[in-house]
């Protein structure tokens, strides 16, 4: 499966060569991190996208797909643009899609603004990225987008006071800010904040200041990997009331990993996300099933990131009849909708920004499983930031 | 107040204890053969995954795969040992650094292609979870169990170094080597057995880390800072400067991150370079 | 005879310095083979430039390691305020290139003469521990301190102005590569200077042996300082130019990765041959790149295999390796 991996990029890199005497060709670059901390979420965006085409056939417009893959390796701005800049420059990419961080999708948005490339982040979610190149869309959330409706929805269901801890790194303060200002517009009352440290192995001493700190909620921000099963286990080890304190945070905190670390510690964390494998609809139940069966894995957030955003370029490729230039591709894309395994989805025709559903879950024993189950929903949830600046 | 207090020292002492268990193997080989062996994570993370997959595949109860973590760990130190690393004890440190770079960048890369990439997943058995509660304070029961096994291990080591022929063997290497071949020791041999326990014993901490610190397929890169400043701190060659240096160590995180959690990373360093700045030999190091 | 009074000694060391700065030819070919990524591959522009830019920082790092002894595990705390400085500069409306550069070569420079009067008073492990650690404290102010840096995303609206006013930094990175290596070749001309000069030598004297060198006289921790603060302002240097010409600053050019990274590639390529830090940072670089192309998760594993095979076929680095063998193929040669 991950040897195929290699097969694919040599057959694509083969086929990049060779596409200017074969048949027309639409190129996408790939700028993920497929190595390093990040590998993991690299590789089911990879997955998802693969996935796509396997469905949905390698020829779009008369055109055949073809894909270059580069890695950043992890958080690197100057290699991702010095990659993208590669990409256009060198192999004459006709997309830009991709990244799963943040400061490589600002760094590469400038390379797609000056050489005017159709550029797709399938990943990275912060609300600012979508503003650096007018030839850019999203396919995947942004934090406001998450956070603030999901402190909005807190406020309006029973929690007056609430403690957030969250790690001092981007995507952490801002979600921090996001939930705070949702919180508090709505009526909620912050009893007491707490950044952690990104690289944080032990969540004791944090959990005991929050419990000190008696809220009805707490509400976490934690990058996945190794910190949503260290913190649920330090809460349990605080022993917190989870009938007075309800554990509230982002859908990083249960994940499928995290759940089963936690075991039945995690029941009833509260979470919000824009997709879970657990989404109850016809399409979902395919899209899974179909992962499943070609990649021994449970899709997740990044997989959606990717295989939607493929949905994107192949819609968009379809409206223009073939025409990859960035403009064309881009008004392809404004006030586009389709519906998504996750659920109904649109971009924004003024910001090119996405337009889902919000879900609220909790955590629930599902016959012999830990599962998220959506119990809310809050529809066509655009990002704030943005309605707010086209205001 | 009180109260917090035990907290953090119960909770910083547990996460030094880790550290000590991850680190000591490395004080005592560098500070006896002056090997940079900068893999030694990689150990550590083959003992985890070691315990990982026998628990998930093989459905092995968690105590039993503790000491074969351990086994595994040395017996690929051994290995390496024999095959690489004894071609280059009169390397430069600088060659000796680059090779153990090599190694750790490939044992990452295998580990992701063997393991893959997501976090390792391990459940720990019900009564090693929880907590138990004295007064206002609660204890996680997972690490008074690591303060346990350390406690046991450092004992064990201390024994084995002071009250056996073999331990004597080793300190005498340590000390000075040249003199200890004079007398007859089999340095090569001793240096061989001490690596591998010194590895075997960085396997069995990664077993544990699972459960405290999680375990990917990075692992054997993000802790090698972690023991390097334990080390150093410490002394070489110093079991009882390894155990000190990681207690503080562990207290230290713990205790900057319920004060002032928003200088991050930074006490920790501060901490060390103060140390350092003061006994640059290390707490209990000789040379 | 070597004679022994001041006068003699004199005039041999002056004859030895002169034949060590004498331009070898292999050294004219590899300057000249520099320019030929704008004939032969000049869709790799780009690349070139970083790779300019990573051999900067080794050089940087060799002088205080391989001339010096001072290994340093946290010289990416001067990569890092370089790049920062040149960053803020141009952030903040001042996006003159060589002015901006100037200053970040300043600030480093200023930071590595403050730190050396630290860390030249220690050696060995506590040496390395300490850089490590200051250079980590640094990261993590930096990382607090958003508000100015920009924290994990890194520092926006950073806007270079074209260099002299007329090569704006283009997408194929023409200009970028002009740039960094005519900076390269700058201040490789005036390392070489340093370390052929009586002042290099006495650093390779306190290299050796630190007492002996006390005793005979020398300034040891003033030399070190002087050193130290060199290295720091060329590393400071590297960093303004890697912010320059990708108009990107983030946490990762303060962090021990990228320490780590530039010590990987000095080892490489040599140390303490002038022309490691280059040689390593090129082969090193380049074997990333095409091996992240061919491999893009599992690179990390052909690049272990390619260090470790260094170490074993080539003792010394590729340089190190490269001039034994080419010693004892001389000895065998009639």
């Amino acid at each position: 499966m991950r040897k195929s991996i290699f097969g694919v990029a040599c057959v694509a890199a083969l086929l990049a060569t060779g596409a200017a005497r074969a048949e027309p060709t639409v190129k996408i670059g790939l700028i993920i991190s497929y190595s390093g901390q990040f590998a993991d979420a690299g590789l089911q965006m990879d997955d998802g996208i693969k996935l796509f085409v396997q469905k949905h056939g390698d020829t779009v417009a008369g055109k055949k797909i073809v894909f270059i893959r580069k890695d950043t390796g992890g958080i690197a701005p100057a290699v991702a643009k010095r990659l993208a800049q590669e990409l256009v420059v060198r192999d004459k990419v006709d997309v830009l899609a991709g990244f799963v961080l943040t400061p490589n999708a600002m760094a590469a948005a400038d390379v797609s603004a000056q050489a005017k490339k159709f550029m797709v982040v399938m990943n990275a979610a912060t609300s600012v990225i979508i503003t650096k190149s007018p030839y850019m869309t999203r396919s995947s959330v942004t934090t406001p987008m998450l956070n603030e409706t999901f402190g909005t929805w807190a406020a309006k269901h029973g929690i007056k006071t609430a403690y957030t801890m969250v790690s001092d790194y981007g995507p952490g303060i801002d979600a921090e800010q996001a939930f705070i200002k949702g919180f508090k517009d709505a009526g909620g009352k912050i009893v007491g904040s707490v950044r952690m440290p990104v690289a944080n192995a032990d969540f004791s001493a944090f959990v005991q200041r929050a419990k000190d700190a008696k809220p009805d909620a707490i509400y976490i921000f934690v990058p996945g990997g190794s910190q949503p099963a260290a913190i649920g286990k330090a809460i349990v080890e605080q022993n917190i009331d989870r009938k007075k304190t309800r554990i509230l945070g982002q859908d990083v905190i249960t994940s499928e990993g995290a759940l089963k670390s936690m075991g039945d510690t995690a029941l009833g964390v509260i979470t919000v996300s824009n997709y879970d494998y657990n989404h109850q609809s016809p399409k979902n139940k395919a899209f899974v099933a179909a992962y499943r069966k070609a990649y021994h894995r449970t899709p997740d957030i990044f997989s959606i990131g990717g295989y939607d955003g493929m949905r994107i370029i192949y819609n968009a490729l379809k409206k223009t009849g073939g025409k990859t230039d960035g403009k064309s591709l881009i008004d392809a894309t404004k006030g586009m909708s389709f519906e998504s395994p996750r659920g109904p989805v649109s971009i924004d025709p003024k910001t090119r920004d996405i337009i889902e559903n919000v879900y609220i879950r909790r955590v629930e024993k599902v016959g012999t499983k830990l599962k998220n189950v959506e119990f809310d929903t809050i529809n066509h949830v655009k990002d704030p930031f943005a309605a707010t600046a086209a205001k | 107040m009180l109260g917090s207090i035990a907290g953090v020292l119960y909770d910083g002492f547990a996460y030094g204890m880790l550290l000590f268990l991850l680190s000591v193997g490395l004080s005592v080989t560098l500070g006896m053969m002056n090997f940079v062996n900068l893999a030694h994570g990689a150990f550590a993370m083959l003992g985890g995954y070691v315990a990982v997959t026998l628990m998930n595949r093989l459905d092995w109860p968690f105590l039993a795969t503790l000491p074969v973590a351990f086994l595994a760990a040395a017996a690929a130190s051994i290995v390496l040992e024999r095959v690489l690393y004894r071609r280059f004890y009169k390397a430069s440190d600088l060659d000796q650094c680059l090779l153990t770079i090599g190694i750790v960048f490939v044992s990452i890369a295998s580990a992701a292609y063997v393991f893959g990439t997501e976090q390792a997943v391990v459940r720990t058995p019900a009564w090693l979870q929880g907590s138990f509660v004295v007064g206002e304070q609660t204890f996680g029961v997972y690490r008074l169990f690591l303060i346990v096994v350390a406690l046991a291990l450092a004992a064990g080591l201390v024994g084995l170094l002071e009250f056996t022929r073999f331990g004597a063997k080793v300190r005498a290497a340590v000390d000075n080597q040249r003199m200890a071949r004079g007398l007859g020791i089999d340095v090569d041999r001793v240096f061989a057995l001490t690596f591998a326990l010194g590895c075997g014993l960085a396997g069995l901490g990664g077993a544990l880390a699972i459960e405290l610190v999680g375990l990917n397929h990075t692992f054997a890169f993000s802790y090698l800072i972690y023991v390097l400043i334990v080390v150093s701190v410490g002394g070489l060659g110093s079991i009882g400067g390894s155990f000190a240096a990681a207690a503080l160590l562990g207290v230290s995180t713990v205790a900057g991150e319920y004060w002032a959690p928003q200088t991050g990373s930074f006490l920790i360093y501060f901490v060390m370079v103060a140390i350092l700045m003061w006994r640059p030999l290390g707490l209990f190091g000789k040379r | 005879m070597t004679s022994l009074t001041s006068a003699g000694a004199g005039d041999d060391l002056k004859i030895w310095l002169t034949k060590r700065t004498r331009w070898r030819g292999a050294e004219i070919v590899f300057w000249l083979a520099c320019l030929l990524p704008y004939a032969l591959t000049p869709d790799y522009l780009q690349l070139a430039s970083q790779i300019a830019i990573s051999a900067l920082f080794a050089l940087s790092l060799d002088l205080l390691l391989g001339y010096a002894g001072v290994l340093s595990l946290g010289h990416a705390a001067f990569f890092g305020l370089g790049a920062y400085t040149a960053g803020l500069l141009a952030a903040h409306g001042w996006g003159e290139p060589l002015t901006g550069l100037a200053a970040a070569g300043l600030v480093a420079g200023v930071c590595g003469f403050l730190a050396s009067l630290i860390v030249v008073r220690f050696r060995g492990l506590a040496l390395i521990m300490i850089t490590l650690g200051l250079a980590q404290m640094l990261a993590s102010a930096a990382n607090s301190v958003s508000w100015l840096t920009g924290g994990a995303d890194g520092l926006q609206g950073v806007d270079v102005k074209p260099l002299f006013g007329v090569f704006s930094f283009d997408l194929w990175g023409r200009t970028a590569y002009a740039y960094s290596l005519a900076v390269l070749f700058l201040v490789f001309l005036l390392v070489r200077r340093i370390t052929n000069s009586p002042f290099g030598l006495s650093l390779r004297g306190i290299r050796e042996n630190g007492v002996r060198m006390a005793a005979l006289g020398a300034p040891n921790q003033a030399h070190l300082r002087k050193t130290f603060t060199i290295a720091a302002g060329i590393a400071g240097l590297a960093g303004a130019l890697l912010t320059q010409t990708t108009e990107t600053v983030s946490l990762q050019t303060l962090g021990f990765q990228k320490s780590a990274d530039v010590l990987v590639m000095l080892v490489l390529g040599g140390v303490g041959r002038l022309y490691g830090g280059l040689v390593g940072a090129i082969i090193y670089m380049i074997a990333r790149d095409q091996f992240s192309d061919m491999n893009p998760e599992y690179w990390f594993f052909w690049i272990g295999l390619m260090l470790i095979g260094v170490v074993v076929f080539l003792p010394g680095g590729i340089l190190g390796g490269l001039s034994l063998l080419t010693r004892s193929w001389k000895r065998r040669a009639p």
